[in-house]
């Protein structure tokens, strides 16, 4: 790759630091309450029960006390957000619909192009609302749903019925109750008995309201036999002041299926994320998070995966980069509730210029869950003397047909490899991004080739500057 | 015309614990020197001093390279300026392929005109790993890593072969290796020096890669410095008589060991 090119391309401020200047259409008042609560559902036309949720959800939010067991969240001012925001009336059937302003910010982020070379179907996330949303005819002739969380809603209630708040209820905790009571846009996706999507399903998603709080609900439903693999990515302009971005992500994998959930976060890094993604995996089905936290000042999150009958299997592989005034608190957890069933945990997180990461992660295996594998890695690289790492795996194993497996490493950057590396050409900013590159690659070869590409300069974005 | 490479009475140390106690050597274009002498002599510490390793501080003298005063200069400036070092211990570098790190290595140390695409480089890249008896799967194979001892020394060869640079300095490349390795990593590192015209500096602790590679000058090293140089018939006689006769009276137990 060539830096010089890079450095030209990207500045030393935020990469996607850019927003444009157009206006919601609507803003909620700030604050919540349940004025509020309900007239965003009426907002949205939403049934009677939806609605019951969100109050459910909003009654629990401020009921729960703020976690306190990891990263500083007292400085979330809940009174100075706004909780809705529409940017335009409709959504846009084709491309040429979509606004030339938004165009422009999609323009930045790369997304045509994108779309044309990888995406199955577009679902871009601007303020709070899918605006923009595509599925190419394969999809819909396979009979694949990929919609946009409210359309779902609208045209597949029952479906979503039937499985919303299954997976995380409305009570689960403070910030997926803030979801149930505000949640806006967010993708649906429903994949039918023995379908096999091969082309990864894509969505943005965006910030780009000062103060908008942004509370996806993603819900995806793998029948029997399927496969899907869903890709999420985000981007973010700076604010001065902080955003909070507060996701749910629910997958049911049904019998025999394979999901695989991928999400490169890069908020920008005012924003507390603050995300509960949790999964079904029912006998033999298969469900991988791939989750790779790179933005944000704050992010908690803990991709979960809820092994319910025999022959589940769940795997999660995540990078951390906690860089100046960040805090990656991310890891993982796995529920074995079965007997034969198998997980993986991989853990990547690099420290630098001051910034911390926490891997915290629980392997839980019921009394009778016998004959279960599981095997947690997780390996930190702290690039200077004053970032840090902590590493905080639980392990609560209930019997003792289990195979269990756990490594920890924390290592610095080896100055004989970076010698070995430099007597090559390189110059030392490069010798330590490639060896970050390569500490990271079981995470990035997991990626779309475009995503592992952006990956990788986001990486050497983030260390400019740091060495020396 | 100035020679490739001249050291000026080169002192260096690490944590202010001198290595090198005085070296003057000068390499022309094309020649191959050897440099042999007991472990602990300093040898492998004047690979790394000329390579540039920051973990070594220069105290006094002077290294010249095409002309031009290295000392001071960026490691990776050295490599440009066509200067390549073997190492005794290369490093595993896992998550990144030989191939897309050797490519990254190639474009960096040549004009942006030169550059090779994927394509072009993965032929090269192939055709110099099968001189060195690798299979081509070492291509995409993480660098060095799992790779026995002497498969990383062949993937040093296969590294320079590459590269292409000016002077090579082989630091104990011979150790680790059985016979056959042997042959081919020298006969590799001597084909590409004759038809280059690159010079090699051989830093050995062995007589036995002498056999494969014909060097014009021979230097005894002790001490942190050059004691004795001669025409390569040096060799032969420390092989038959050992580093002794020039060891100071304490260590003239330690002899040259047979292989």
């Amino acid at each position: 790759m060539d830096n010089t090119n890079l450095k030209n391309e990207f500045s030393t401020t935020y990469k996607y630091g850019f927003s444009d200047d157009l206006k919601p259409v609507f803003s909620s008042p700030k604050g919540l309450n349940e004025q509020v609560v309900t007239s965003i559902s009426k907002l949205k036309g939403e049934p009677d029960w939806m609605l019951k949720r969100r109050l459910e959800g909003f009654r629990s939010f401020v009921n729960k006390p703020l976690p306190n067991w990891g990263p500083d969240l007292s400085k979330i001012d809940f009174d100075q957000m706004s909780y809705y925001n529409k940017p335009s009336e409709n959504q846009f059937s084709s491309w040429e619909e979509v606004p030339q302003k938004m165009k422009n910010t999609f323009e930045k982020l790369g997304i045509p192009e994108a779309e044309r070379k990888f995406l199955a179907g577009v679902s871009s996330q601007y303020d709070s609302e899918v605006i923009y949303h595509s599925l190419k005819k394969q999809l819909e002739e396979k009979g694949v749903i990929f919609l946009d969380m409210d359309s779902g809603l609208r045209d597949y209630e029952s479906i979503v019925k039937k499985y919303f708040g299954t997976v995380v209820p409305a009570n689960d905790n403070k910030f997926a109750s803030l979801n149930t009571a505000c949640w806006s846009g967010g993708s649906f996706v429903y994949v039918p008995e023995g379908v096999s999507v091969d082309i990864p399903i894509q969505a943005y998603f965006r910030i780009n309201a000062k103060n908008s709080g942004q509370f996806e609900r993603t819900l995806i439903i793998a029948d029997k036999n399927s496969f899907v693999h869903y890709v999420e990515g985000c981007s973010a302009p700076i604010y001065s002041t902080d955003s909070l971005h507060a996701a749910v992500v629910e997958i049911i994998a049904l019998s025999g299926s394979r999901v695989r959930y991928t999400t490169i976060q890069n908020w920008s890094n005012d924003v507390y994320n603050l995300v509960t993604k949790r999964s079904k995996a029912y006998s033999n089905s298969t469900v991988e998070w791939i989750d790779g936290n790179i933005g944000s000042k704050v992010t908690q999150k803990y991709p979960c995966i809820m092994l319910m009958e025999s022959g589940a299997r769940g795997e999660v592989i995540s990078v951390a980069l906690a860089g100046k005034g960040q805090h990656q608190d991310a890891g993982a957890k796995i529920y074995h509730l079965a007997t034969n069933t198998s997980s993986s945990i991989i853990s990547k997180s690099i420290s630098l210029d001051g910034g911390k990461t926490t891997y915290r992660g629980l392997v839980n295996v019921l009394p009778n869950a016998t004959n279960v594998k599981s095997n947690v890695e997780c390996d930190a690289l702290i690039l200077d003397d004053i970032s840090s790492s902590d590493t905080i795996p639980y392990m609560n194993i209930a019997n003792e047909d289990v195979s269990m497996s756990h490594e920890a490493s924390v290592s610095k950057l080896d100055d004989e490899k970076l010698f070995y590396l430099q007597s090559r050409g390189f110059s030392e900013q490069q010798a330590r991004q490639m060896l970050v590159q390569g500490f990271i690659e079981p995470f990035t070869k997991n990626l779309p080739m475009e995503y592992a590409v952006e990956l990788n300069r986001l990486v050497e974005l983030e260390m400019e500057g740091s060495v020396g | 015309m100035h020679p490739l490479l001249e050291i000026k009475n080169l002192k260096a140390s690490i944590d202010s614990k001198p290595i090198l106690t005085g070296v003057d050597l000068t390499v022309n274009q094309g020649e191959i020197h050897a440099i042999m002498g007991p472990n602990g002599s300093g040898k492998s510490t004047l690979s790394r001093v000329i390579m540039g390793d920051p973990k070594y501080k220069i105290d006094e003298g002077e290294i010249y390279f095409k002309g031009q005063l290295i000392n001071d200069i960026p490691v990776d400036a050295r490599a440009k300026l066509g200067l390549f070092l073997s190492f005794q211990y290369p490093m595993e570098i896992p998550g990144v392929s030989l191939s897309n790190f050797l490519r990254t290595a190639y474009n960096s140390t040549r004009p942006k005109e030169q550059a090779l695409s994927v394509f072009k480089f993965d032929e090269l890249l192939k055709e110099k790993l099968s001189i060195l008896n690798m299979s081509q799967d070492f291509a995409s194979r993480y660098l060095n890593d799992g790779f026995s001892g002497g498969e990383k020394k062949r993937c040093e060869i296969a590294q320079m072969a590459v590269l292409n640079p000016i002077l090579s300095i082989l630091d104990e490349t011979d150790s680790g290796l059985d016979v056959d390795a042997l042959k081919v990593v020298a006969e590799g590192a001597y084909t590409l020096s004759k038809s280059t015209n690159m010079s090699l500096l051989l830093i050995t602790h062995y007589q036995r890669i002498l056999r494969y590679i014909k060097p014009d000058f021979v230097h005894v090293f002790i001490g942190g410095k050059i004691v004795k140089s001669a025409r390569e018939e040096l060799a032969f006689e420390l092989e038959n008589k050992g580093y002794a006769q020039y060891m100071p009276k304490t260590n003239s137990k330690l002899k040259l060991t047979q292989v």
